[in-house]
């Protein structure tokens, strides 16, 4: 591949465009006597000026310097990421979807409302909720709205003044505790089992009439199902305090179980990661949240409700938290996880989570004998494997993961769940074939002898990139983060 | 039987392959470690499967239900705009090493990413006149409420002061992130469509926090930054503009009048309307506070043999490794549309973000001057960019209803959050002709007199 | 390094150096700096701010990591290294000269006698490493 390294600003030459304004059919307007010179732009901004063509291929270089679903596997742990199907890309960019204005009159934007209507309907029956509020924009936004559900819940109660506390596993997600506290919460963490679930003894200890609730995602960060978990809902419902279930790893159990039947009270959904919808280089994502019955009159306004025939929008909720996003959430990605459901159905959506089980499982048993592997049991949709044989040979978790870039593949999440040193966290998802799991699997193993026998291919990694390992230290010693 | 669903490849062999590997008979002996008390009994209830072929008519069916703005002239604006977008934009986010990553985590492997945003922080700065920038947030509201929290626990002040010329649903937004971390939301209410700097002033005090402006406000008014810095400064608040990026092509930057944060939304540069959604946050500060801004943000560094090269960095502040004590729980962001953004900063230029701003001004300049010539009032006293507010005889509701018949979406109800009885705030952008415009009066100037 | 014996230890890494009328220099320890790896940031204790022993007062980071600090005695911060916000690297280099975090004129001598001298601290980091060695 040719090294293009330019940056869009050092391509630009004055007076080039890549774009074509429609012609002024309108008088001229002077701006210093329309606005006084005071708010006159005086310098403008130094946008970069590139044609066409140029912008084009600046990008296109750019994007063959990018590794997604597309190119290759991309066993990235509790980010699910299984192909984004391409009939959902069309559909979100229909005129009808793409080209509405969001607070146009109600009656036309019925086809957005009943659709949004029915996945608020579909995502229901998957997690076991009454209802459905689709605003949030991702998975965190989605748990802050959870917790702010608590929250009001607890005030309605009038026990908000005693209830502060929010239980949290160590192997939890970090944006649970980092929600927690911007909820305005305290968090109070939970030590993990030596089989990698939640110590119940522990948990009974920090429950009491100062629990404002409980979040949990199951199967938890390490792929180990949370089996306690009717006996956990009942010490943490005891008390008085409530469950959040972090739908990050969902995929594991579509049509098989339901957070609401596991006796959670909030949910919300990574659309982005169970539903097809792809991540976008970092979003945008959707995480919708539902709730049992009772807290329905939290959740965020304006909701869309049926009247009749006609879809309406209805802010009426007293208690509701209150507007959480601008106007619905992100619709155009809530369109894509419609089109998906619709594409597989109730029995495919299981088929989706037993294929996606089945995978981690098959790729754990072949790794196992050559990587660490702490938690040997039964594993749900991803499974954790521990580089701590190889760092006493001098190769770090962090090497493993660079050299697997040189054979074509994207690394696991590492360093996380915290609670395993040198982790290595592996989701293989539904959509990899068992040519590419075991392709991988061979790859991962003559990594292991590498490590053995030629160390230093392994700490040098990547070799084949577009550039060698980056300087970290330095960039985050003298921060650049603009083009000077 | 598993081949059905087009996205899964297993076949029956490849199952029975893995099942004997890990020595079992049935797929459901993965799932005995899940209690059977909570064992679904039954198919999820949802409707059957459809192909390809007859989801895409379905969906056809649904969006052809929605009136869309390539059938109709938008005049609503109100925070979401039908503007021009280049074509090459949709190209460069189609292109699928962009849109199936993640988050780029191996930056060796996700450079073009990072480079993009990278270019992306840059470009936002040059138009806010600020010193840095992150990756985005989820929209311009979240963006508002994450500055104020940002203040809050900066200054350790427990008030923030917000000009009710910031849109609603912006100021709903940070009504339910202040009952988050717990502080004071105060109102300043407008003096016709702009601040009420009196009142602003006498709300100013050493509990404040920050001072929160709209530029252009909700109205399409000019609010004098100037001044709102200065009583942001004599209590020693900080001052946050939520500004449109659009106008920031012809107007004053708000990092030229001293503005500690600007937020706002990158919708009018690049990003469809998608019913409100995704649209892409932008949040800009000084350096002084770098280490503070929520959020990812890639900075250019080296390899190790000294080639340039970009990552995510300042990530001590963020969830993952801050855990509770991060600046913000913010992980998954808008990052596809914050290239879509950069590409058409890119392809708009230094010369043509100028030209799209101009346009809008006048447009709205000749819309509102239309309407005068017919004796309709134009509320707002300020300068505005390319909306503003009009009084009508009748409802807003009945005229819309009126314009919806003549192919018009007609513009923003004030009366509801204003008071404004019969105003409508109108929009005219980039891509309402001469045409539409007068259509626009002719129509209402005919119901004004009926 | 440094040895004298005005210089004390906390269990956290932290040492302190006492200098005349009541005044301590403080930083972290060469164990801190190699456990911590290329330190990145320093987030120096506010002038003029109260502090009591074993209280945070400062955070040093390094790219995927960021520890808090604590005041090893009570008192107030008269004087902090500025050179850290351009050149956090100091702390990595030289601990315990240019790589200083904070001066405290502390109030309570009292508190001397609960931290570890120098050989002290010694035999602490020699059990700390052996355990890690394990």
């Amino acid at each position: 591949m040719n090294e293009y390294k330019e940056l869009l600003f050092e391509i630009s030459r004055s007076n080039r465009r890549a774009c074509s304004l429609p012609q002024s059919d309108v008088p001229t307007v002077s701006l210093k006597e329309k606005f006084t010179e005071k708010f006159v732009r005086e310098e403008p901004a130094n946008l970069p000026e590139v044609s066409e063509p140029q912008l084009m291929r600046h990008y296109t270089a750019l994007s063959n310097k990018n590794f997604g679903v597309d190119n290759g596997f991309y066993p990235l742990g509790s980010c699910t990421m299984k192909y984004n199907p391409k009939i959902n890309e069309d559909v979100a960019r229909y005129d009808g979807f793409a080209h509405i204005h969001p607070l146009q009159p109600t009656q036309t934007l019925q086809g957005s409302f009943q659709l949004m209507y029915e996945l608020q309907e579909d995502l229901k029956v998957v997690s076991g909720m009454d209802e459905v509020s689709l605003q949030p924009a991702a998975g965190a936004h989605g748990e802050w709205a959870g917790l702010m559900i608590i929250k009001a819940y607890h005030e309605t109660n009038n026990e908000l003044d005693v209830r502060r506390k929010i239980l949290v596993p160590d192997s939890a997600h970090g944006t649970n505790p980092a929600s927690a506290v911007i909820a305005g919460f305290d968090v109070i963490e939970i030590p993990s089992n030596e089989d990698g679930t939640v110590d119940l003894e522990a948990l009974k200890e920090q429950v009491g009439p100062d629990t404002a609730g409980l979040m949990l995602t199951n199967p938890n960060t390490l792929g180990i199902f949370e089996k306690d978990i009717l006996e956990m809902a009942e010490i943490v419902h005891e008390v008085g305090g409530l469950l959040y279930y972090d739908g990050a790893n969902l995929n594991a159990i579509m049509g098989i179980t339901t957070p609401g039947a596991m006796g959670f009270d909030i949910v919300h959904l990574n659309l982005h990661k169970s539903f097809s919808t792809p991540h976008g280089g970092g979003g945008p994502g959707s995480g919708p949240i539902g709730v049992k019955a009772f807290l329905t009159p939290y959740l965020p306004v304006p909701k869309i409700e049926k009247s009749g025939e006609e879809f309406v929008l209805n802010s009426d909720y007293p208690l509701s938290i209150g507007r959480i996003k601008g106007y619905f959430g992100n619709f155009g990605v809530n369109v894509r996880a419609y089109t998906y459901i619709r594409t597989m159905g109730g029995s495919g959506l299981r088929k989706v989570s037993e294929s996606a089980v089945l995978h981690a499982n098959y790729l754990r048993h072949r790794l196992e004998p050559y990587y660490d592997s702490p938690y040997p049991q039964i594993c749900k949709h991803e499974f954790v494997l521990s580089g701590n044989r190889q760092k006493k040979l001098g190769v770090r978790t962090t090497d493993i993961a660079k050299r697997l870039l040189d054979f074509g593949y994207y690394a696991p999440t590492i360093y996380f769940p915290l609670i395993v040193e040198e982790c290595l966290m592996i989701e293989p998802t539904e959509t990899e074939s068992k040519e590419t799991l075991d392709e991988f699997a061979n790859v991962m193993i003559r990594i292991a002898q590498e490590v053995e026998q030629n160390p230093e291919i392994v700490t040098q990694a990547p070799h084949y990139t577009s550039v060698k390992r980056l300087d970290e230290v330095t960039a985050a010693r003298k921060p650049v983060v603009r083009f000077e | 039987m598993i081949n059905e669903f087009r996205y899964l490849p297993d076949t029956e062999q490849d199952q029975a392959e893995m099942m004997e590997a890990l020595e079992i008979h049935s797929i459901d002996e993965l799932f005995k470690d899940i209690p059977e008390e909570i064992r679904l009994k039954e198919e999820l209830v949802l409707p059957d499967a459809v192909s390809e072929s007859a989801l895409t008519k379905h969906l056809r069916k649904l969006a052809a239900l929605n009136v869309h703005s390539h059938e109709v002239a938008v005049f609503l604006g109100a925070g979401t705009y039908d503007h021009y977008i280049p074509s090459v934009v949709d190209h460069v986010i189609s292109r699928s090493e962009f849109y199936t990553a993640y988050t780029p985590y191996q930056p060796e492997a996700s450079q073009g990413e990072l480079q993009a945003i990278f270019e992306f922080q840059t470009m936002i700065t040059e138009l806010t006149g600020m010193e840095a920038a992150n990756s985005s947030l989820y929209d311009g509201f979240t963006s508002l409420g994450e500055a104020a929290n940002l203040a809050v626990v900066t200054t350790k002040r427990p008030k923030v002061v917000v000009s009710k010329g910031v849109h609603p649903q912006g100021r709903e937004v940070l009504r339910s992130v202040s009952k988050g971390r717990e502080f004071q939301l105060e109102e300043i209410p407008l003096a016709v469509d702009t601040t009420d700097l009196s009142q602003l002033e006498s709300a100013v005090d050493e509990q404040t926090a920050a001072v929160i402006v709209q530029y252009p406000n909700f109205l399409g008014s000019i609010e004098d930054l100037q001044k709102v810095k200065e009583m942001a400064v004599n209590q020693k608040a900080l001052f946050i503009v939520m500004a449109n990026p659009l106008a920031l092509g012809v107007l004053e930057s708000p990092g030229k009048f001293g503005a500690d944060i600007v937020v706002g939304d990158m919708q009018p540069l690049g990003l469809t309307m998608s019913a409100g959604g995704p649209h892409c946050g932008y949040f800009t500060v000084n350096k002084k506070h770098l280490r503070k801004i929520p959020g990812r943000i890639v900075g250019q560094t080296t390899d190790k043999e000294g080639k340039r090269g970009f990552v995510m960095t300042l990530q001590t502040r963020e969830q993952h490794i801050r855990r509770e004590k991060a600046t913000s729980n913010m992980s998954s962001n808008q990052a596809l549309n914050a290239l879509a953004s950069a590409v058409c900063m890119a392809a708009l230029g230094k010369n043509g973000i100028q030209e799209m701003a101009q346009l809008n001004v006048e447009k709205a300049d000749y819309l509102a001057n239309q309407l005068r010539s017919k004796g309709f009032k134009i509320v707002n006293q300020a300068p505005f960019f390319n909306e503003f507010a009009v009084e009508l005889k009748h409802s807003v509701k009945e005229v819309s209803a009126v314009l919806l018949e003549k192919g018009i979406i007609g513009g923003y109800d004030l009366e509801p959050e204003y008071g404004m009885k019969n105003t409508m705030l109108l929009c005219a952008t980039d891509q309402r002709t001469k045409e539409e415009m007068d259509t626009l009066v002719s129509v209402l100037e005919e119901i004004a007199y009926e | 390094m440094t040895t004298t014996k005005n210089i004390y230890f906390t269990k956290n890494h932290e040492w302190v150096l006492l200098l005349e009328d009541n005044t301590a220099r403080m930083g972290i320890t060469q164990y801190a700096t190699e456990q911590l790896g290329d330190i990145v940031f320093v987030e120096v204790p506010e002038l003029s701010s109260e502090t009591a022993m074993e209280e945070e007062i400062a955070t040093v980071e390094s790219v995927k990591s960021a520890s808090e600090i604590y005041a090893p005695l009570s008192g107030t911060v008269t004087s902090v290294n500025e050179e850290l916000e351009d050149s956090p690297e100091l702390v990595n280099e030289a601990p315990y000269e240019a790589g200083w975090l904070a001066e405290i004129h502390y109030t309570d001598t009292d508190e001397i006698s609960q931290l570890m001298n120098q050989s002290a601290y010694d035999a602490y980091v020699k059990e700390l490493k052996e355990e890690e060695g394990q």
